[in-house]
């Protein structure tokens, strides 16, 4: 093998290796031999760390001294639903730091969960001559100034993509700091920008930028400007209107009609705030066209819905509130041969009741007509194990399902049982389920079922289940590739946690929150598990002034090769190997 | 139209041991709030349990228990669910700045925090959409009756929307008002409002040219002029105009304005209503302490 290797010259097998784009498979590469290890690092141009303290940034660059394109996630899933502190983490400055040192020709940055602020932004938007890609994906700590830097600044931006991330709005006016010579955009996405930007300064940009492809304005952005900008951009492939409403007016909806029938290659829509019913027509030219559609903003009706998506014979991901109904989806499983994905969002998750016609059923239909259904996210207030289990039968090609019944707790509402059964189907019948998010009543039957036949499981939320500690020893001893688990809510404790310490080495990431965790059995795996941060989450002051046994509020273990991080804030407490208490 | 509904389905509280209400005291209800308790009270249709700041002091109704539940069965739909009892496992929110939270606060929702699982981002979309089809919304630049355009749906919610001074978008909503023994009615955009007062103080501007509510305002017994002392509490609030402001709401039943926090009222009503307290049956508050001025006790 060595000598293999060693007839080759390294620019060959770098070459070779240029091929090679897979995460995993170059981290195989690497392991060869040194030879290969090392012109693999010196080839590497793109990094992903899914925890940005599971390392820390000088170890990526002493490893991959060449990098071009690095994604971080910081936070964990769960502080989408606000159960992590404000301050916790996460933040991307040093990082932003390390790099504009070390890779002054970096073109890509994606983060997710991360703080960013606006001294960062204009850090990267004059450190990196050739950044190209900007795409801040939930998160948080910026304004419309740090834009602005970006707009100013990169002068070969192709992407800057905000998607949902929380922008202090200061002004509309960013945009105009994109200069006139400035045409390389080619994707946009405003979303989530509550002001409004500069109309003249956007329809401009729009207009100078031909391989623009994707465009998410924001709800500022009237209906009646739609029109203009889709003329100046005809080539776009993904569109986010702004606010779908106007008085009707014939003229209006003609152009608008018009405007949409040029747009030849248009294959994603989303948007559709406030959406006005009589306008939707005025896309049903390009709706055979469409491959993603996203109106989970679009408080229409399930008549309406209708009436579009039944002409959408070609979509494959739709995003849609249960406005569309049990009757919607009978009509998206007869039209919409080619889905692969369903979300359906509540329109009134804290209603005590129902306000729509929306129950398992629909999900069963889409199941029955939709064969190449693999990822599910769907929000209902009942379910059954029988739906359980057509469903299952029915797809079991299915990767991701996501079930969320809005009552914690809620049993299946014919038979009264748990709903162990339905999701034992999900998992024993759907062999290649990535991930899973449980819903309902639950007692540890579910997660016995989890951990005998979850075998490719990576990410596994649990909410308001379980009867004891043996439920999570089973997922924790069974699911062979489980990555991430997240638990809030159910009756777990020490016991399994401690009896699974290993296995915690071998996920990214371990959330449990409101469970019977003890401040005693978390400093216990601090201490003998020194390649794992063990934080307590508490912001009733330092555990250590309760009991012992007392329950922790929130726990977040992670692997780590960086060891404790320097940025923790005061209601965070970790435990070292040398078994003092350390506080932040 | 103008009679209260009756409550045909018993009203469920699971843990409210008040739940047997007879219908009169539920009608009673109606013009009654207070801020513990929440139990089985029809004011509480559509918002959740919880407890939450009201706007006025409406008077105490000796509730017994203090269920945190308010399961309501909707008069349309005759499941018995009492399924949101589940709020004994309610924790309570630590004060989180988060959006998503303070809407489901202000809904008076289960306290749970973050369930279910939405984004915030998606929560705030959620909250300031324009309002439903089903409710009726007038845009004052459109005129439906007149719209030929075949492209229009059926009861289509003509919301638009408009910016206000920051850039920030909300939508208008404007609602019809009728008082009684005027004929011609009024619209008001109730977004442009936060708080009762100031919708109150907007109404008796629109309908104060009318003789007849000045009529009322002085058998009422209160002496100074409303239009000139904008501070004090609202008459058509309070009652002691003679006239009492009622709503209708989603479910078509016809409501006590004030009762519920703001934003509730905003996700519910239809339209206006400003009634004679004379027939206002069970729907003006029993008034048990004063806030400054005299009162009238219609009932």
């Amino acid at each position: 093998m060595q000598r293999m290797a060693c007839s080759f010259p390294d620019e060959v097998l770098e070459h070779v290796f240029s091929f090679v784009q897979c995460d995993n498979d170059r981290n195989a590469i690497s392991t060869v031999c040194k030879s290969w290890y090392k012109i693999e690092r010196w080839s590497r141009r793109r990094v992903f760390v899914g925890n940005c303290y599971a390392i820390s940034p000088d170890m990526v660059i002493r490893r991959f001294p060449d990098v071009r394109s690095i994604e971080l996630k910081g936070k964990p899933h769960f502080a989408d639903f606000n159960l992590v502190p404000d301050g916790w983490g996460g933040y991307v400055a040093p990082w932003i730091s390390a790099m504009a040192a070390a890779y002054p020709w970096l073109e890509e940055i994606r983060l997710k969960r991360m703080v960013i602020t606006d001294e960062n932004l204009e850090l990267i938007s004059k450190s990196f001559k050739n950044f190209k890609v900007l795409v801040l994906s939930s998160c948080e700590g910026f304004s419309t100034d740090g834009l602005a830097a970006i707009a100013a600044n990169c002068r070969n931006l192709r992407e800057l993509d905000l998607r949902e991330s929380e922008v202090e709005d200061l002004s509309g006016h960013w945009l105009k700091h994109f200069p006139d010579d400035y045409t390389s955009l080619v994707s946009l996405n405003i979303a989530c920008l509550g002001c409004e930007v500069s109309f003249s300064a956007l329809e401009r940009l729009v207009g100078r930028c031909p391989n623009l492809r994707t465009l998410r304005l924001n709800r500022a952005v009237p209906l009646d400007k739609l029109a203009n900008l889709l003329r100046r951009a005809p080539q776009l492939v993904e569109l986010g209107t702004g606010a779908y409403s106007s008085e009707l007016r014939p003229d209006v909806f003609s152009n608008l009609s018009g405007a949409f029938s040029g747009c030849k290659e248009l294959k994603s829509l989303s948007g559709f705030w406030d959406v006005v019913p009589g306008y939707l027509p005025a896309v049903y030219p390009i709706c055979c066209r469409l491959t993603t559609l996203n109106l989970s903003y679009a408080t229409i009706q399930s008549p309406d819905l209708i009436k579009l998506v039944g002409q959408c014979q070609n979509l494959q991901r739709l995003w849609v509130l249960d406005y569309i109904e049990d009757a919607g989806l009978d009509a998206v499983a007869a039209s919409c041969k080619d889905l692969r994905e369903l979300r359906v969002f509540p329109s009134d998750p804290y209603g005590p009741e129902p306000n729509v016609p929306l129950t398992e059923q629909g999900l069963v239909s889409i199941s029955e007509g939709c064969s190449k259904l693999q990822s599910v996210l769907y929000f209902c207030r009942q379910m059954s194990n029988a739906a359980l289990m057509t469903i299952a039968r029915n797809r079991p090609n299915m990767t991701r399902f996501r079930l969320c019944i809005i009552e914690p707790g809620t049993p299946d509402y014919l038979t009264l049982q748990p709903l162990d059964v339905g999701f034992g189907a999900i998992v024993e019948h759907c062999k290649d389920l990535q991930r899973l998010s449980l819903s309902g009543l639950l007692t540890d039957l579910v997660f016995e079922y989890i951990g005998t036949y979850a075998k490719k499981l990576e990410m596994l939320s649990v909410a308001f289940a379980g009867e004891s500690d043996l439920g999570l020893h089973h997922v924790l001893s069974g699911c062979e590739k489980l990555r991430k688990l997240e638990i809030r809510d159910c009756p777990f404790g020490d016991k399994a946690l401690l009896a699974n310490a290993a296995k915690l080495e071998t996920m990214r990431s371990l959330w449990m929150s409101s469970c019977s965790v003890t401040f005693g059995a978390c400093k216990l795996l601090g201490q003998k598990m020194p390649r794992l941060n063990v934080e307590v989450i508490d912001e009733r002051g330092t555990p250590d002034s309760r009991p012992e046994s007392c329950p922790i509020d929130k726990l977040y273990i992670y692997r780590t090769v960086a060891g404790s991080r320097f940025d923790m804030p005061g209601f965070v407490w970790t435990i070292d190997e040398d078994s003092a208490m350390r506080l932040s | 139209m103008s009679t209260v509904s009756k409550e045909d389905n018993p009203v469920l509280s699971s843990e409210d041991s008040s739940s047997c209400l007879d219908e009169s005291e539920l009608e009673l209800g109606l013009g009654l709030s207070l801020g513990v308790g929440v139990g089985a009270c029809k004011a509480q249709q559509g918002p959740r349990g919880g407890q939450y700041a009201r706007i006025l002091t409406a008077k105490d109704f000796p509730y017994v228990g203090s269920s945190t539940s308010a399961s309501v069965s909707s008069s349309s739909s005759s499941s018995s669910s009492s399924s949101s009892s589940s709020l004994s496992r309610a924790n309570v929110t630590a004060g989180t700045k988060r959006s998503a939270d303070s809407v489901a606060a202000a809904n008076g929702a289960s306290q749970v925090v973050g369930w279910p699982p939405i984004r915030a981002y998606r929560m705030n979309s959620l909250v300031n959409q324009a309002k439903l089809p089903a409710t009726e919304v007038f845009n004052s630049l459109i005129v439906k009756s007149r719209n030929s355009n075949p492209a229009v749906g059926k009861g289509t919610s003509n919301a638009c929307v408009n910016a206000n001074e920051k850039g920030q978008l909300r939508s208008s909503l404007f609602v019809k008002v009728n008082m009684d023994g005027i004929p011609i009615g009024r619209k008001v955009d109730l977004s442009s409002h936060r708080c009762y007062e100031t919708l109150a103080q907007k109404l008796e501007d629109m309908f104060a040219t009318s003789s007849t509510i000045m009529n009322s305002i002085r058998s009422g017994g209160e002496e100074h002029d409303m239009m000139v002392d904008a501070i004090t509490p609202s008459k058509l609030l309070d009652g002691s105009s003679g006239f009492v402001l009622t709503y209708e709401d989603k479910e078509g039943d016809w409501m006590l304005v004030g009762d519920v926090p703001w934003g509730m009222f905003i996700n519910s009503v239809r339209r206006l209503r400003i009634m004679r307290a004379s027939e206002a049956n069970g729907l003006a508050p029993r008034l048990e302490e004063s806030n400054g001025g005299q009162r009238n006790k219609p009932i």
